[in-house]
């Protein structure tokens, strides 16, 4: 495109010449119409501006948060965390990945043996280089035998690992296709010496470093002058970036209406549409793989009845769950844990439907005694847990299912309730590819194995879609895999959700990030203030 | 010594005892509740092995009576010791999150309790009159909503559509005075609303109490003026029961004000304690336990105190 | 006596009565099912649904009869339970004196002194929430409250000179407590009697609020509004109907209440 066209343009935008003009000198250019318009209908395209204050209003900080990435769990500080850090690899929107402190990654044909080719001239905020030690420690640390870290259940597969000048190695005791993905971990964020010295030091190599930091309230962060990535015209614009502890949703869109913060994550459903007519204000909805679930022990009575289960996944009413609880921005579920939204779906597999009369009739197949089934919630199990328990009650008692709700107490229902009692609401935020979420709750040994999934079968097929390199054989794998799940398992999958958020209008740069919320917290990279 | 201080001083080390005894019920409590610190950090992520990992790191394998006398003799010693979740130093975070509670609290009393009393009195002297219903109404009104209520319609009405006010209220050391002021404004207003209704009823009640005493009638004889007999005759004598309410007030500006901190994001001490209690940071728990406990006490002695003071009988007792 | 009813106790008995009616007979005027979906989420008001539907599409008129049977059933019970136990140990406190005074005023601070909300989180999460639970915990930790004021009021009472005339004749604790400390303490426990109840509307919906109230799909007002409030910023009414209930609720009930406080003062033969 003339750099003629492009100042005219940025006329247009900065209010010095009338868009009709503009379309006259365009075509006088020899642009046609529909290109000219498109111009000025997208200033997202617009050059990006270096500077200002991106303030971010978050839902899940308390004041207990650490800086330790180990300790990761909730949204506030892995938003801060994704600011001052960065893993060896980024996800990108697209579903492909692209290099961070790692700058190119191979695999053996196996897939057992990862070489990661560390990016020569990446400093941490303390002036250190970063070397392939620092990785091979950051590896470490979360693997270690003492170590509480959440992504201990991604790093364990690994046996050893080497450096070798440049290059961190890792050797896998079962091949694993995807481990480059599993590197994007956000608790695998690349400190000096693996964090071993101060793991709540928030040294890394991320473009802002950190200025202050209250636990549960904000924390406030500066653009780095010697970032890797390039400078503030290119990548990581602002000057400053605010992340601001909101943790009630009336209070996140009080303050976004007012023009207090420029964005804020997890809009609630039910006023989404009511906040997307403000005029400034932009409601972003990012499908993603995250769902909620209700999950059934099949090894417990009477969960351990397929005609029991059957006649409880034909008695939801998926549709009525996404309109009502998440009106709209989502979509059903299939009671597998997987979606479109995963590499290697199947899109075959069929759509399980609501059906009263099926419910029925597979409930009198199971012989049930008439006992009330309890389905135990909580408004902290899922956004509108208690609201789908009901919702499913009512459908259930049509087909004549004693379906009987208890809430519990929000407090404690974690370690109480979940992965404790037999039949429940919890969800699962998903994971970048499907051996990894099948992996950490399907897996006959898994730890968070919920629904108490345990074949043999199943497991024999998750291990060899790991190490299979063929993509077709591996999806037709997957496909059965989730057909099994589909028609035998515990897990009974209402809906998956949407991560819903909401943009300040003079915020540029948006592409929805299928793996979180916010971009997967690039917004502080990606996005610049008009 | 004059029976009064001989009071005062049972009273505090009384207080003491009293204080010990709680730090040993919260710490009971906190030992009643299900699960511990580390599964509350791991949460979903638990697994057994990195569980029994964290509790050893914590120390929370150890029998209760142990970590309950390691932390009082950090207490006497004045060391509140770490946060087991986040491992910053407790005494530090109490300090900042305590002097943001008593700001809002101050700024809320100082507003509150003299209107309240001014209320109060208008509404004796125009008793069954309109002054008298408009005030009662008004506050009833307020008092019955729930503080997410009229903190939310604050927020919408100055924040969001007017613009006067901020919607949350970010204070940081180095604002000054106003500045913080303007920040704080609306959790100001809705916790003199809340607690406003409270203290002015009890003074008029107390008042109209006090009103059908003979010594009024012969005040009321002697010529006075009525708002002179209410202010010189009938509140001296009305003061035990409003100060008692006063105090449940203050005592609740300071230890009950999470659900404005949530809406306002305000760094207080309530939901530093909350989130604890959610995490089972359990010398976080005690720390902030303890604080509270210590506001209630101090406010109880000064409350029983200033009722004797102010009343004749109780302070040459027979 | 109903002949000289002032017209703002005339409106407060007639609004408390009609919650009580629709509270008593709610399975009878309620139009719909308490749990029933029957509409799209957060109708505005038809004449199928009169004040429109709530956030799963259930609709609001039922879910306020179905919620103002709850709300006034736990927070009545619990307000007798919380004014018996607080001001009857109150008054023996003040009368007795001495080491049991002393005993029971420091007991009830060591359970004033820790945050309610602890409390209430360790007692409901150890034994399950019912109906008649939340009333013992409510009215006895709300009692700990009435206990102080209770004890200040009849403290004073106590030093007068016709409770000693009472003592010298020799009557017994309950004749003095009955018969010389209640009825001068009346006034300001009747005054406070109308806002604890409308404290413990609130507290049942801050109980709620933790998850740790009322059992789906049964709700209070709070709850009501606690589920319906993301709706306050954009004008839907489900959130204000609840809390314009609570209002006119506690309004009327204190109207009763200073009613009352008004015919006990004149009782007393004062200047009438």
């Amino acid at each position: 495109m003339s750099k003629e066209l492009e100042l005219l343009s940025s006329k247009v935008t900065a209010g010095t010449m009338t868009r009709r003009e503009f379309m006259s000198r365009a075509a006088a250019l020899g642009v046609t119409a529909a290109v000219a318009s498109s111009m000025l209908a997208r200033p997202a395209q617009a050059t990006p501006i270096a500077g200002g204050t991106f303030k971010m209003g978050i839902q899940g900080g308390e004041s207990t948060n650490s800086q330790d990435p180990a300790s990761w769990a909730s949204d506030v500080p892995i938003a801060g965390g994704f600011c001052w850090g960065e893993p060896l690899i980024e996800l990108v929107h697209d579903g492909s990945l692209k290099g961070l402190v790692a700058e190119s990654w191979e695999g053996s044909d196996d897939a057992t043996v990862w070489r990661f080719k560390i990016r020569p001239g990446v400093m941490f905020s303390n002036g250190q280089e970063v070397t392939s030690e620092d990785v091979m420690q950051t590896m470490a640390r979360h693997s270690n035998e003492d170590s509480k870290s959440g992504a201990l259940g991604i790093v364990q597969g690994i046996e050893s690992m080497r450096t070798d000048g440049d290059v961190f190695e890792v050797t896998l005791g079962v091949g694993n296709a995807d481990l480059p993905y599993l590197m994007a971990d956000y608790h695998l964020i690349i400190q000096p010496n693996g964090g071993f010295d101060d793991p709540t030091a928030a040294i890394g190599t991320g473009a802002y470093v950190l200025e202050s930091d209250e636990p549960g309230v904000r924390m406030v962060f500066q653009r780095r002058s010697d970032y890797w990535g390039g400078d503030q015209t290119e990548v990581a614009h602002y000057d400053t970036v605010e992340v601001i502890v909101l943790n009630d949703a009336t209070a996140r869109v009080a303050a976004l209406q007012s023009g207090q913060v420029d964005s804020i994550n997890r809009v609630e459903p039910k006023i989404a549409k009511l906040l997307a007519r403000a005029p400034t204000i932009e409601v972003l909805s990012t499908k993603g793989r995250g769902h909620y679930v209700f999950i059934a022990h099949v090894d417990t009575a009477p969960f351990d009845s397929l005609e029991l289960r059957l006649a409880l996944k034909y008695a939801l009413n998926r549709q009525e769950m996404v309109d009502k609880i998440l009106q709209g921005y989502g979509s059903v579920g299939n009671d597998i844990p997987i979606n479109a939204a995963y590499p290697l779906y199947d899109e075959t597999i069929p759509q399980r439907e609501f059906d009263l009369e099926k419910a029925r009739e597979h409930y009198a197949k199971s012989g049930h005694d008439g006992s009330p089934i309890v389905l135990r919630t909580a408004d902290g199990a899922f956004p509108g847990a208690v609201d789908a328990a009901a919702l499913f009650q009512q459908s259930a008692q049509a087909a004549g299912i004693p379906l009987e709700i208890k809430r519990e107490p929000n407090d404690g229902y974690w370690s109480e309730v979940w992965n404790v009692q037999p039949f429940c609401a919890s969800y699962w935020g998903g994971r970048p590819v499907q051996d990894q979420m099948y992996t950490t709750a399907y897996l006959s040994t898994a730890d968070w194995n919920d629904t108490r999934w345990k074949r043999p079968a199943f497991d024999d097929m998750l291990l060899e879609a790991r190490a299979e390199i063929d993509e077709v054989k591996r999806k037709e794998i997957y496909s059965n895999m989730g057909r099994m799940l589909n028609e035998e398992g515990g897990v009974i999958v209402p809906m998956f959700n949407d991560f819903v958020d909401a943009l300040s209008t003079n915020i540029n740069g948006w592409e929805a990030n299928p793996n979180g919320p916010q971009m997967y917290w690039q917004t502080v990279k990606y996005t610049w203030k008009a | 010594m004059h029976p009064v201080l001989t009071l005062v001083a049972q009273r505090i080390s009384l207080g003491v005892l009293l204080l010990l005894a709680a730090s040993a019920l919260i710490f009971g409590l906190t030992e009643v509740l299900p699960g511990d610190a580390a599964q509350a950090i791991l949460g979903q992520a638990a697994t057994a092995e990195n569980l029994a990992n964290l509790r050893a790191e914590m120390g929370l394998d150890r029998p209760a009576y142990t970590r309950y006398f390691e932390w009082l003799g950090g207490i006497v010693t004045g060391d509140m010791g770490n946060a087991l979740t986040n491992k910053l130093p407790i005494a530090e975070q109490v300090s900042r999150r305590m002097g943001a509670t008593l700001f809002l609290a101050f700024w809320a009393a100082i507003i509150s309790v003299p209107l309240a009393i001014l209320l109060g009195l208008i509404a004796v002297r125009y008793q069954n009159r309109w002054p008298d219903k408009l005030i009662s109404g008004i506050t009833l009104a307020s008092i019955s909503l729930p503080e997410f209520m009229i903190a939310y319609i604050l927020v919408f009405v100055f924040a969001v559509q007017l613009a006067w006010a901020p919607s949350f209220a970010s204070v940081s050391p180095g604002m000054p005075l106003l500045a913080q002021l303007h920040a704080i404004s609306l959790p100001v207003a809705v916790l003199t609303l809340v607690v406003l209704a409270h203290m002015m009823r009890m003074t008029r009640a107390a008042i109209l109490n006090v009103m059908q005493s003979a010594y009024i009638e012969t005040a009321e004889l002697k010529g006075l003026r009525t708002f002179e007999v209410i202010r010189k005759h009938a509140f001296p004598n009305a003061i035990a029961p409003i100060v008692n309410v006063v105090m449940i007030n203050l005592a609740y500006l300071v230890v009950g004000v999470v659900v404005v901190e949530v809406v306002f994001a305000y760094p207080g001490m309530g939901q530093y304690l909350v989130d604890a209690v959610v995490k089972r940071d359990v010398p976080v728990v005690l720390a902030c336990g303890v604080i509270f406990s210590a506001v209630y006490i101090i406010l109880n002695i000064v409350a029983d105190v200033v009722s004797i003071l102010a009343n004749p009988r109780l302070r040459h007792p027979k | 006596m109903l002949k000289n009813i002032p017209l703002s106790a005339a409106i407060g008995l007639i609004i408390t009565a009609t919650y009580f009616l629709a509270a008593i007979f709610a399975s009878w005027i309620a139009p719909y099912g308490m749990a029933e979906a029957v509409g799209d989420v957060w109708e505005p008001s038809s004449a199928a649904h009169w004040l429109g539907t709530d956030q799963i599409g259930r609709d609001l008129l039922t879910r306020m009869i179905y919620g103002g049977q709850t709300t006034i059933l736990i927070a009545t019970l619990a307000t007798i339970l919380s004014f018996v136990t607080g001001s009857v140990l109150g008054f023996i406190a003040a009368v007795s004196g001495g080491w049991i005074d002393q005993l029971m005023s420091r007991l009830v601070d060591l359970f004033m002194s820790i945050p309610s909300l602890i409390l209430a989180l360790v007692i409901l999460s150890s034994i399950e929430a019912t109906v008649v639970t939340l009333v013992v915990i409510m009215g006895l930790l709300d009692s700990t409250r009435v206990y102080r004021l209770a004890r200040a009021v009849a403290v004073d009472i106590t030093v007068m000179d016709y409770v000693e005339a009472a003592r010298l004749r020799g009557e017994k604790l309950q004749w003095i407590i009955f018969r010389e400390i209640l009825p001068n303490a009346l006034s300001p426990l009747v005054a406070e009697m109308g806002l604890r109840f409308i404290f413990m509307v609130l507290f049942i919906s801050t109980l709620s609020f933790l998850g740790i109230g009322v059992q789906p799909p049964l709700a209070d007002w709070g709850g009501i509004v606690k589920e319906n409030k993301e709706g306050i910023n954009f004008g839907i009414g489900a959130a204000l109907y609840p809390a314009v209930a609570i209002a006119t609720l506690a309004i009327s009930v204190n109207l009763i209440a200073d009613w009352i406080l008004t015919r006990t003062t004149s009782l007393k033969g004062g200047r009438g």
